[in-house]
């Protein structure tokens, strides 16, 4: 039975006309009332409300479109861009997370380590990866893979998609904070190329342990946060229904990071978003991070490092008072 | 104190959870005589001249006031011996951030109530005669959250330690990260932590200091990764918020959640040190943890 479709706000207007539009075809049809000309109309008012709804998204709708619950994941990229894979389990510690996968795998025949963060397709499975949001020993998994990547030289390819590290109690007291810190600090200083693709959610601290490097590159309608909008309008706003408006504050899409120079490159999406045409979102995506490592495998490694150093360095707008 | 920064303090306070007491003077003013202060361990009410006189701890209970930076610095270097750098470095708004409050309008405000350009003050300094780099958080600017300038001004801390071959001290305090900044203020995590490594393999040694609040994106970042990581008693220290972590877990929270003594049950940092030990505890580490190098010189010296 296919999955009824997941309806997004901004997306209502559009759905009602097209209910309209199939009420007349049914009346048309079944009930053989000349309606051809309503009917004309309707698709023509259609067509152009499509063509505005999703030409003119605004950074809320585009946060709607990264959460989309049949949006490809982390596991659709591993599946259809590399092959033999090997993931790779536990952080030698304490435990397996499900919310965060890692691996070896073959990229048009270049070996890899892959990370992502991992959210379930359906309820059930998110429930077994904590909604795509890491624990501590996820992170952990991570740096683990990445010192192997390190240890044998492979690069790093790297799929955001997290509404933010888990907050729970225990989470802290495993030491949340540590994991990420630890894993920022690693990552900074990794001596093979580091290619990160920004595929849905790029949730604050939990997405930035596993989200930076040598290439950035996000889907048109992934977002990347300090704080998610709803956080940001609870505490700049004092009220969680201003989402939208902290949404736009906090120049969060792909385009206002391309802007601000925290992104390298974007990845043009289908109309409507990556859930209406996958494949070919695979295949674009698989072009530029094949492009980033060609580019990437040339560099000597204490160039590579250093420019990853200087790259970082360089993020951040202030003024001084001498001048 | 004018109306509108009343004002402001009372809306800082509101989420940033500091409990209800008196802004302390800097460092440098007189004291004003006669004022009396509750103490947020014991509610006992101390007269601040003794509070000042003992280091801003309780001598009943031993709760430990938070500090600003120039109290801090006082308190921490050898005489005379703190020179700030990056002290020309200041917030702009790279955003435009709009908010009840514009964040503007937040940054002049913070600067005027705390006297300081941003939330952290680097420089050279001594402890007990070591020379070391030192940077020092105040959580009266913006709850010392760290945006463009503080990530910068750390990243420079670090590498004038990395250049010069000196032990950093890090004392921190903050809500997270700022964000009016955006993500330029996430990445700032990435800089301050790319920086600390590169101190830390040129084997030089790096000791935090956490105080009470240390949260977020400064908990997740550089704050932890010092070789040696201490902490005032009684400081809340986190990841997330108590709020949000009572809410993702639905059920109440321990009453030491997030103490430094919970962190150091758990196995998270190295040591809980009193305010009055603080000095000779990081001059003793610094004794301990030199640059390999200047070991084997000393072991070739037959010490």
């Amino acid at each position: 039975m296919p999955k009824p479709r997941h309806i997004m706000e901004f997306e209502r207007p559009l759905i009602e006309l097209e209910r309209q539009l199939a009420e007349l075809q049914q009346l048309d049809l079944v009930d053989n009332i000349e309606l051809s000309a309503e009917i004309d109309a309707l698709a023509a008012q259609i067509e152009q409300l499509h063509h505005e709804t999703y030409k003119h998204l605004s950074p809320w709708d585009r946060v709607q479109i990264a959460r989309h619950p049949q949006r490809p994941k982390t596991q659709h990229y591993v599946e259809t861009l590399f092959a033999d894979v090997v993931e790779l389990h536990g952080d030698r510690a304490f435990g397996d997370d499900e919310a965060m996968f890692a691996g070896l795998a073959t990229l048009d025949g270049r070996r890899v380590a892959v990370l992502g963060h991992r959210k379930g397709t359906n309820t059930k499975e998110n429930i077994r990866r904590n909604f795509g949001s890491p624990h501590p020993e996820g992170f952990r998994k991570a740096m683990r893979v990445m010192d192997l990547a390190e240890k044998f030289g492979l690069p790093v390819v790297s799929f955001l998609d997290t509404a933010g590290a888990s907050p729970g109690l225990e989470d802290e007291e495993r030491g949340q904070a540590w994991a990420i810190a630890e894993s920022l600090a690693k990552l900074s200083g990794l001596k093979v190329p580091v290619v990160v693709v920004g595929i849905g959610e790029g949730g604050s601290g939990g997405a930035l342990a596993i989200g930076f490097g040598d290439r950035l590159i996000m889907l048109e309608n992934a977002y990347y946060s300090v704080i998610s909008p709803e956080m940001c309008a609870q505490i700049l706003y004092k009220d969680a229904s201003q989402a939208e408006t902290a949404s736009s504050c906090l120049r969060m899409t792909a385009a206002d990071l391309l802007g601000l120079g925290v992104v390298d490159e974007i990845v043009q999406e289908p109309l409507g978003g990556a859930q209406t045409a996958p494949d070919q979102v695979f295949e674009a995506v698989r072009e530029s991070v094949n492009r980033a490592l060609l580019e990437l495998a040339i560099v000597d490694t204490a160039v590579l490092v250093a420019r990853r150093y200087e790259k970082l360095r360089a993020i951040g707008e202030y003024c001084s008072l001498d001048e | 104190m004018s109306i509108a920064d009343w004002f402001s303090a009372r809306e800082t306070k509101r989420y940033t959870q500091v409990a209800d007491r008196r802004v302390a003077a800097p460092s440098g003013s007189d004291v004003p005589d006669g004022v009396w202060v509750k103490c947020d361990g014991c509610k006992r009410t101390i007269y601040e001249g003794e509070l000042v006189e003992n280091e801003r701890v309780c001598s009943a209970c031993g709760h430990h006031f938070d500090l600003t930076a120039p109290q801090r610095i006082e308190l921490l270097a050898d005489e005379n011996s703190f020179v700030e750098f990056g002290a020309d470095l200041a917030p702009c708004d790279p955003l435009s951030f709009v908010a009840a409050k514009p964040y503007g309008a937040q940054l002049t405000a913070a600067a005027e109530k705390s006297g300081l350009p941003e939330a952290v003050v680097i420089g050279r300094a001594c402890i007990s005669e070591h020379p070391i780099v030192m940077a020092v958080m105040d959580f009266r600017f913006i709850g010392a959250s760290m945006g463009s300038v503080v990530g910068e001004k750390i990243a420079r801390a670090f590498e004038t330690a990395t250049a010069e071959r000196l032990p950093i001290v890090i004392v921190t305090a903050s809500g997270g990260a700022r964000m009016q900044e955006g993500m330029l203020s996430l990445m700032q995590m990435a800089k301050t932590s790319a920086a600390a490594r590169q101190h830390s393999d040129a084997g030089l040694v790096y000791i935090s200091v956490l105080t009470n609040p240390t949260y977020g994106g400064v908990t997740a970042s550089f704050a932890v990764l010092g070789d040696v990581i201490f902490a005032e008693p009684g400081a809340m220290i986190g990841f997330a918020g108590p709020k949000l972590v009572e809410q993702t877990t639905r059920q109440k929270l321990p009453k030491s959640f997030q103490t430094s003594e919970s962190l150091l049950e758990h196995g998270m940092i190295d040591g809980i040190v009193a305010r009055g030990e603080l000095r000779s505890g990081i001059a003793s580490v610094i004794g301990y943890l030199k640059p390999a190098e200047a070991r084997s010189v000393a072991n070739g010296g037959g010490l």
